[in-house]
């Protein structure tokens, strides 16, 4: 029985000490847990930075791949990474932000929609190879746009166009309806009350959606490589119809060669890639707080 | 007679005697003025029927809100007032399924033409909801957005500042415009809320239980307002608080399952009302 003081009427049996010792149990478990998958992400951050710091310089950054493991840089991958991530985000966000304020604000609830809302997000969980060979047929050979930036960042869009639209939709669903009611009892039209109200309301947690989604985009690799982005490119990408290399598969390609000093240069090279997703993130991050800051 | 219904009838007898001491010295209004006040009534609805799906929540309303008075609609929870409310600024069109039938006039409008713009009619009725709800921005853009996206010629600033003023809100906010409208309090808010409609300059003012959230102070803020306002507008609230609708309105309408029971001068219903239900309600009795 618990302590006098803590009983109340006597038709309850609290039983705090025990519910006070479940509590404890669950919060404690949940740091554990959250404190296991970062260290397994701190151990590959290590990990990665003691063999590849030492490869990392500004002639890593500006030379072009070399057979050499001293004169071997990313400069071509590197700029095709970027090539590639800014073509993506110009393609895959409006089109995945109109998706999700088409199916949100403007469509009927009728069974084609809840069709199309089903299947995209079965669409989120296809393995990207599947884009790849889809990129490969449809761009690259179909419309003839040849291995380029342009079929590349065509292919990661339909890769990460789910994430975004389901992001999106989430954000605009949560925007509240007494907005919208209000902008309307204004006179104002269904545009005007999208666009000045509702989009602003989302933004940030449209914003969210985008980090993830390019996260993932500027990390993949069998797609790209089903499109042709070829293993040695020593060019840096001038245009979106040129052909290109990516961090990634640069990183892949010195993985699997046989001198030793290649492994330091994957280990460099992941270190690149994730310092340009770290500056990628921290500007949507920025811009991300600044329409939170608008909305307040 | 239970001692918390008789504590009812007493208030209500109270609030009766106090009526005509307080804002409103005109509300003795003749048989004849009601008589002329409905012949010229602007805003008309006749044979409304209002459903959800196979639900009808308001069955056949023959109503006429007399322009430049306070008309009060009342009755029980789910009774349709709000519902019949909403139909006549089109803002049923934003729930699935609703469907409004029969003729809702404002002036020469039928507001439910094909050729008429919902937009139109918004511009001519505004309203105003239960919960105050500012858009999240500043004080300021909460008002001056819905005339610029509607091309306002005149001065913006000046407007905004009328606007306030005219929604007693303007000395508690005018140096601090440019914040948030989410730092007001409630009862700021929904003056703002107010404040916004009015900008627009409609014609009408619906008003969805618009003191509901209120404390009583910001609540009489609201109704001296509404007193003022009702020279130049016409003015329908729906209320839950039959002192609310006893204090500022000069009609009031009972509405009870989806019908219409009764509609007359407020010291009717409130005093001699000609159906027992209309009675039952006001004192208290159901509900």
């Amino acid at each position: 029985m618990s302590s006098p003081e803590y009983s109340s009427a006597p038709e309850f049996n609290s039983r705090l000490e025990r519910r006070r010792a479940f509590s404890t149990i669950f919060k404690n478990s949940c740091a554990i847990l959250s404190w296991l998958s970062i260290g397994v992400l701190g151990f590959l951050l290590v990990h990665i930075f003691s063999s590849g710091w030492e490869w990392i310089s500004f002639d890593f950054i500006k030379n072009a791949p070399s057979r050499m493991p001293h004169k071997a840089g990313l400069f071509s991958a590197l700029m095709g990474t970027i090539w590639i991530i800014f073509t993506t985000a110009a393609i895959a966000i409006p089109v995945g932000v109109s998706s999700a304020l088409y199916l949100e604000e403007y469509a009927k609830k009728n069974r084609l929609n809840s069709f199309i809302e089903i299947n995209i997000s079965n669409l989120a969980g296809v393995p990207s190879i599947v884009y790849g060979i889809l990129g490969l047929t449809l761009f690259v050979r179909l419309m003839k746009l040849g291995p380029s930036v342009l079929s590349g960042a065509l292919t990661l869009s339909l890769l990460i166009l789910p994430v975004i639209i389901i992001a999106s939709r989430e954000a605009i669903k949560a925007v509240p309806n007494s907005i919208r009611l209000s902008a309307f009892a204004l006179g104002a039209t269904q545009f005007q009350t999208v666009f000045h109200h509702v989009l602003p309301a989302a933004m940030p947690g449209i914003m969210t959606g985008v980090i993830l989604a390019l996260s993932r985009a500027i990390g993949e690799t069998a797609p790209i490589l089903m499109v042709g982005a070829v293993a040695y490119v020593s060019r840096a990408p001038h245009g979106i119809m040129d052909g290109f290399t990516a961090l990634p598969i640069q990183i892949y390609n010195w993985a699997r060669e046989a001198k030793v000093e290649f492994e330091g240069l994957a280990a460099g090279g992941i270190i690149v890639l994730l310092l340009v997703l770290f500056m990628m993130n921290s500007v949507a991050i920025l811009i991300r707080n600044k329409t939170q800051k608008a909305q307040s | 007679m239970t001692p918390v219904d008789e504590a009812k009838k007493i208030s209500e007898k109270e609030l009766m005697n106090k009526r005509p001491k307080s804002t409103k010295p005109e509300s003795n209004i003749s048989s004849g003025d009601k008589e002329n006040d409905l012949r010229n009534a602007e805003l008309k609805g006749e044979g409304v029927v209002i459903s959800y799906g196979a639900d009808q929540a308001v069955k056949g309303v023959d109503i006429a809100f007399p322009s430049n008075k306070i008309t009060a609609v009342i009755g029980p929870s789910g009774c349709g007032k709000s519902t019949l409310l909403r139909a006549f600024n089109r803002m049923n069109d934003f729930i699935l399924g609703a469907k409004v039938e029969g003729s809702l006039m404002y002036k020469d409008m039928d507001l439910y033409d094909k050729n008429i713009d919902p937009v139109e009619v918004r511009l001519r009725i505004g309203m105003v909801f239960q919960k105050p709800n500012p858009f999240p921005k500043t004080i300021f853009k909460n008002i001056a957005w819905a005339p610029q996206m509607n091309g306002y010629t005149g001065d913006i600033a000046e407007l905004v500042e009328t606007s306030l003023k005219r929604a007693a809100l303007w000395n508690e906010v005018s140096d601090r415009l440019h914040d948030s409208a989410l730092g007001l309090s409630g009862g700021q808010q929904q003056r703002l809320c107010i404040a916004r409609s009015l900008a627009m300059k409609p014609e009408v003012l619906l008003m969805d239980e618009p003191c509901s959230a209120l404390d009583p102070v910001s609540t009489s803020h609201i109704e001296d307002l509404m007193l003022e306002l009702k020279e130049q507008y016409t003015i329908v609230i729906v209320t839950h608080n039959m002192q609310q609708a006893a204090r500022v309105s000069d009609y009031t309408a009972f509405m009870d399952s989806g019908n219409l029971v009764e509609f007359d001068e407020t010291s009717t219903i409130f005093t001699n009302p000609k159906e027992q239900r209309t009675e039952d309600y006001v004192s208290g009795r159901f509900g």
